[in-house]
C-alpha cells in the first residue's frame, strides 16, 4: 500500500525550509513571525501524527494566533529581475513549459497506475507529488540555478499567499466539525419548517436554492447534497410528486456548485486564487463569478422543473 | 438553534471581512460547544479534524516548481507567445482556456487544469499578453476572469464524467435510501447545465474584452 506519509514528509521538509529561509531575511520586519508560521507547518505536517489531538489543536490555535491574528510579513528573496526574465525567456523558449506540464501528465498517468496500489482517493495525491519531484528534477538539471532557489522562489509564493496558504485546510477541518455536531440536520430542518412547500415549482426552487444556499455556507456541494435531498429532494419532489431521482439528484449538485461560485468559504477556489493572482481584492474572483452563478442557479431550477416531471 | 451559532460567526466574519483564520477557529469551537461538548474535547476535535485533513494542503507542493520556472521568464514566456497571435483577445484566449477545461474535465481528466498549476503561471499571463496595454485595474480584473474561466469549466464540465467523487455520492445517497440509477444516467442529466454554463460565461467572457476596449 502506497500511503500518504512519504508525501508528508515532502511537505513538512519545504515548509520547514521556508521557515528557516524566512527567519535569516532581514529586508522582512516580521521576519519571525514567518517563521513561526511556517515552522509550525512544518511541524504539523512531520509530527502531527504523534501530538495527540489537543496537541494538534494547540497547534492549530497557535496558526491562527500567528498568522490571522498577530499578522505575517512578506518577505524578499533573491530572485531574477525583470529583465533578466525577459531576456531568459526569450533564449529558452517554449522550452519553459516543458517542466510545468511533466506534473499534469504524471498526476494524470499515475493516478491511473496507482489506483490498485493506493488508499482511495490517494493515488491522485502521491502522482502529484511524485509529478512534482520529477518535474523539480528536471528544471534543476536543465537551469542549473543555486541549489536554494526552488527553496526561496517557493517562500517568494508562498509569503505572498500567506495565511490563505492553510485556509482551505481549516474549513475543511471546520466542515468535519458541522458534520458531527449536526449543523446539517438544523439546517435541513429550518428550511423545511419555514417555507411553504406545497407546489410542484416552489418544492423545486426551494431545493435548488437551497442547495446553493447552503453550498455557500458549507462551502462545499457535497456537505450540502445530502442534508438538502433528505429534508427536500426525497420527500417531496421524488415522492410527493413523483420527479425522477437521476434528474434531481445530477441537477440538483450542479445548483450547489453555483453556490460554490458564490462563497468565500469555497477557499481553494475563490480566496486562494485571488491571493495567488496578488489581486487586490480578495473577493474579486467571487464578484466576477457572482452573475454567471445566479443565472446558472434560475437556468437549474428552470431545468429541474421541466425535465424531472418529464414523465 | 444554538449549534448554528458557528455558521453565524462565519457570515459575520466574511461580511465585516475579519480575517477568515480566526473567524473559522472561533465558529468551530462555537459548534462544538454548543453541541455540548467542553473546551478541551473541542480543542482536540478541531485539531484531529485537522490533522486529518492535511492532504487539502499537498497541492502546495507545485510552487518551487512554478517559482523556479517564473525566476527564469515563464510568464514573460507566456506573454510573448499569446502576444504574437494577432486575433487572440483575453476574452477569446480564456473561452478557449474555458471550453478545453470543460471538456478535459468531462472527461475525468480534472487535473489538468487548476489555479497554481495552469492559472497563474500560464493562463493568466497569457491572458494579460493578449490585450492591448492594459491598465493596472485592467489586469486585475483579467486575472479574477482568468481564475473564474477555471471554476466554471472545471464544475460544469466534472459531473459529466461517470466517476466522480460528486456523481458516486449521489448514486451513493440514493442507494441508501432505495433508490437504485446508473452513474450513466446522472451522468447524462448533467449536460443540459453544462452547454448553459458554456453560453453564459463563455458570452460574458467575450464581453470582457468590450468592457476592456471601453476603459482605455
Amino acid at each position: 500500500m502506497i500511503q500518504l506519509g512519504a508525501v508528508y514528509v515532502l511537505a513538512g521538509l519545504i515548509f520547514a525550509a521556508v521557515a528557516v529561509l524566512s527567519a535569516g531575511d532581514r529586508a522582512n520586519p516580521r521576519r519571525i513571525r514567518n517563521a513561526a508560521f511556517w515552522g509550525l507547518l512544518a511541524l504539523s505536517f512531520l509530527f502531527g501524527d504523534r501530538f495527540g489531538d489537543f496537541g494538534n489543536g494547540l497547534l492549530v490555535l497557535a496558526l491562527v494566533g500567528v498568522g490571522g491574528i498577530w499578522g505575517l510579513g512578506i518577505g524578499k528573496p533573491k530572485t531574477t529581475t525583470p529583465e533578466e526574465r525577459q531576456r531568459s525567456s526569450t533564449v529558452r523558449g517554449n522550452a519553459l513549459f516543458l517542466p510545468a506540464l511533466v506534473i499534469p501528465a504524471i498526476a494524470l498517468g499515475g493516478s491511473f497506475l496507482l489506483k490498485p496500489y493506493a488508499q482511495p482517493g490517494q493515488a491522485t495525491l502521491v502522482s502529484l507529488a511524485l509529478g512534482i519531484v520529477v518535474a523539480l528534477a528536471i528544471a534543476m538539471l536543465w537551469l542549473r540555478p543555486p541549489l536554494s532557489a526552488p527553496l526561496q522562489e517557493a517562500r517568494r509564493l508562498f509569503d505572498s499567499v500567506g495565511w490563505a496558504t492553510v485556509l482551505p485546510q481549516m474549513l475543511a477541518a471546520l466542515g468535519a466539525i458541522f458534520a458531527t455536531s449536526g449543523v446539517g440536520d438544523a439546517v435541513g430542518r429550518l428550511m423545511t419548517s419555514t417555507i411553504p412547500l406545497d407546489s410542484r415549482f416552489a418544492a423545486v426552487a426551494a431545493y435548488t436554492i437551497g442547495m446553493a444556499l447552503f453550498t455557500m455556507v458549507m462551502g462545499n456541494a457535497f456537505a450540502a447534497f445530502p442534508v438538502m435531498t433528505a429534508a427536500i429532494g426525497l420527500p417531496l419532489i421524488v415522492h410527493k410528486f413523483g420527479g425522477d431521482p437521476a434528474v434531481m439528484g445530477a441537477i440538483g449538485m450542479l445548483s450547489g456548485f453555483c453556490g460554490t461560485l458564490l462563497t468565500p468559504m469555497a477557499a481553494n477556489f475563490n480566496i486562494v486564487p485571488a491571493a495567488l493572482l496578488e489581486l487586490k481584492d480578495r473577493n474579486a474572483v467571487i464578484k466576477v463569478q457572482a452573475p454567471t452563478a445566479l443565472w446558472l442557479l434560475a437556468a437549474n431550477t428552470v431545468l429541474m422543473y421541466v425535465l424531472v416531471f418529464r414523465r | 438553534m444554538l449549534i448554528l451559532s458557528g455558521i453565524a460567526i462565519v457570515v459575520l466574519g466574511f461580511a465585516l471581512r475579519i480575517n477568515p483564520l480566526p473567524v473559522v477557529a472561533l465558529a468551530a469551537l462555537a459548534t462544538g460547544l454548543a453541541a455540548g461538548h467542553d473546551l478541551v474535547a473541542v480543542i482536540a476535535a478541531f485539531g484531529k479534524a485537522f490533522n486529518d485533513s492535511r492532504f487539502v494542503t499537498i497541492p502546495w507542493l507545485i510552487l518551487p516548481v512554478i517559482g523556479l520556472l517564473e525566476r527564469y521568464g515563464l510568464q514573460e514566456r507566456a506573454r510573448q507567445v499569446i502576444g504574437r497571435v494577432r486575433v487572440a483577445t483575453p476574452g477569446r484566449l480564456l473561452l478557449v482556456y474555458m471550453i478545453l477545461r470543460q471538456v478535459t474535465a468531462a472527461l475525468g481528466l480534472t487535473a489538468l487544469g487548476g489555479h497554481p498549476q495552469m492559472v497563474r503561471p500560464l493562463i493568466a499571463p497569457m491572458a494579460e499578453g493578449a490585450a492591448d496595454e492594459p491598465s493596472e485595474d485592467d489586469k486585475q480584473t483579467i486575472r479574477a476572469y482568468a481564475a473564474s474561466a477555471d471554476n466554471v469549466g472545471v464544475f460544469f464540465g466534472e459531473d459529466i464524467f461517470v466517476a466522480i467523487g460528486s456523481i458516486l455520492l449521489i448514486k451513493g445517497f440514493l442507494e441508501q435510501n432505495g433508490i437504485a440509477v446508473e452513474p450513466l444516467d446522472l451522468s447524462v442529466w448533467a449536460i443540459p447545465t453544462a452547454f448553459v454554463a458554456l453560453a453564459v460565461h463563455g458570452a460574458r467572457l467575450l464581453l470582457l474584452d468590450r468592457k476592456l476596449r471601453r476603459t482605455p
